[in-house]
């Protein structure tokens, strides 16, 4: 469904992606881990457009997409829940969600969608006419996965889900990642919280100092013995 | 005399209580965790202690001196500094210059030179060989370490830490504990917000617990942690370490 072939990315002089391929196949879970720094931001970022490729190709559903507007590639089905939130704080709760649903036609099923995104993080049905800069930290961060979820994505690109959430919700966030790609969407997920990526993934990848050093399945990552002192502490 | 005293602290953001009648002192020398489900106003907290927000009830006596209706900048003065969960260093700044600013406030009352006084920060925080690198430049990990420098360079008596953890690697997670763990021993009153367990477990010597607004638990963290209450409402699991 995805594939990236050869991606070099650089920002200002620093190489930040060195010829990162990888593909991910539909209705999968590929995680990303590695350390702060090594460039899983930026591949996210370049996936949907935001950050321009030097070099290499990225093709999603058979057509080649970088070079396209984030506009263009939101709208062929990707979206993406940024690290540190990006919530709109002058905007409601509710206008926030309805704004990842932006490129939207069919209203009904939006607002099957949103009815979806609150049984998800009941708080937010509860604050929706907040604004959302008055929503605490983890709020903001539950936002933030709603709204990606509101475009109704075949591709879910989560750049940390679970910063700053309350041990009960992270894992109430993770059994919910676990059921999207269940009910068909394909998801690539960064996240420092290692163990419980890899748990749920089909798919790990571990990118150092921008490249990719290790590919395999999420349960013999987890085995790995250098992915387990390096990323898992036991 | 407690160090720091929090004394039936309300606020109200519209018609949301935030924060209900919150008691708590901590103790000279003392290292204080808080956790609590998101949005439970652990933040808010932070706020009220350091002159981000004014209370419509209660007070927050520091050495027995009420400080509540101060503003940010003279609670600094006083011996409060904080860090805040969305870091925000200047970004075109060098490390020592990010440290330099904070210090820059204090220097009528400091001996030596600033640039001493950084060297010495930044090697306590374990950022010396970074200290001539842009702040925008940092890693992650790296960057969180500054934001607490920046906090020890007002000379703060007690130390506010809001979720100083999150979204840090194993490795930075370890470095980072091992950093607080030595301001601690050095004698800093520390009062962390976190989600990350382990840490809390491993760094505290007390925590409070705060849901909807409210304390629902305080003592230690083994006790804590099995509280009915704080399973339910934060933790999930029972079993965690």
């Amino acid at each position: 469904m995805l594939n990236l072939e050869g991606v070099t990315v650089y920002y200002g002089g620093a190489l930040a992606l060195e010829n990162v391929s990888l593909s991910v196949e539909e209705e999968t879970l590929t995680a990303i881990i590695g350390p702060n720094g090594a460039g899983k931001t930026t591949l996210l970022r370049s996936i949907i457009g935001l950050k321009k490729i030097h070099k290499g190709s990225i093709w999603f559903a058979g057509k080649r997409i970088d070079g396209l507007s984030t506009r263009e590639i939101v709208k062929m089905g990707v979206s993406l829940c940024p690290e540190r939130r990006r919530i709109l704080p002058e905007m409601t709760v509710l206008e926030n969600l309805e704004m990842g649903a932006y490129l939207r036609k069919t209203k009904g099923e939006v607002r099957e969608d949103l009815k979806k995104v609150f049984d998800l993080f009941p708080v937010l049905e509860e604050r929706k006419g907040q604004l959302a800069g008055t929503l605490s930290g983890g709020e903001q961060q539950m936002l933030a996965i709603g709204r990606a979820l509101m475009s109704r994505p075949k591709l879910l690109m989560l750049d940390e889900p679970s910063l700053g959430l309350s041990p009960i919700m992270r894992s109430v966030v993770f059994k919910k990642i676990d059921e999207i790609r269940m009910e068909g969407v394909t998801i690539l997920l960064v996240e420092q919280d290692a163990y419980s990526a890899l748990k749920i993934a089909d798919k790990g990848l571990v990118l150092e100092n921008g490249r990719i050093v290790q590919e395999s399945s999420g349960e013999s990552l987890l085995k790995d013995e250098n992915v387990r002192r390096a990323y898992l502490g036991i | 005399m407690a160090l720091l005293e929090v004394k039936g602290l309300t606020k109200r953001f519209k018609g949301l209580i935030a924060v209900k009648n919150v008691s708590f002192t901590v103790d000279e020398g003392e290292c204080v965790g808080i956790i609590g489900p998101n949005g439970a106003g652990k933040t808010t907290i932070f706020n009220l202690i350091t002159g981000f927000l004014k209370p419509e009830n209660g007070a927050v006596f520091l050495k027995g001196e009420d400080i509540t209706n101060l503003k940010p900048y003279e609670i600094v003065n006083r011996g409060i500094a904080r860090t805040f969960q969305l870091i925000c260093p200047f970004p075109n700044m060098s490390v020592m210059e990010n440290v330099l600013v904070p210090l820059y406030g204090k220097r009528k009352k400091l001996e030596g030179n600033l640039e001493e006084k950084g060297s010495e920060i930044l090697k306590l925080v374990g950022l010396s060989h970074q200290k001539d690198k842009l702040a925008r430049n940092l890693p992650h990990g790296d960057l969180k370490k500054l934001e607490i420098a920046r906090a020890l360079a007002t000379e703060p008596e007690i130390l506010l830490l809001d979720e100083p953890f999150a979204g840090l690697s194993f490795d930075e997670m370890a470095v980072l504990m091992e950093v607080i763990k030595k301001l601690h021993k050095s004698g800093l009153t520390i009062v962390i917000v976190e989600h990350v367990m382990r840490v809390i477990m491993n760094l505290s010597e007390r925590v409070i617990v705060i849901s909807e607004g409210e304390k629902i638990a305080e003592g230690k963290p083994k006790e804590v942690v099995q509280d009915k209450k704080v399973i339910e409402a934060y933790l999930g699991v029972s079993t965690i370490a």
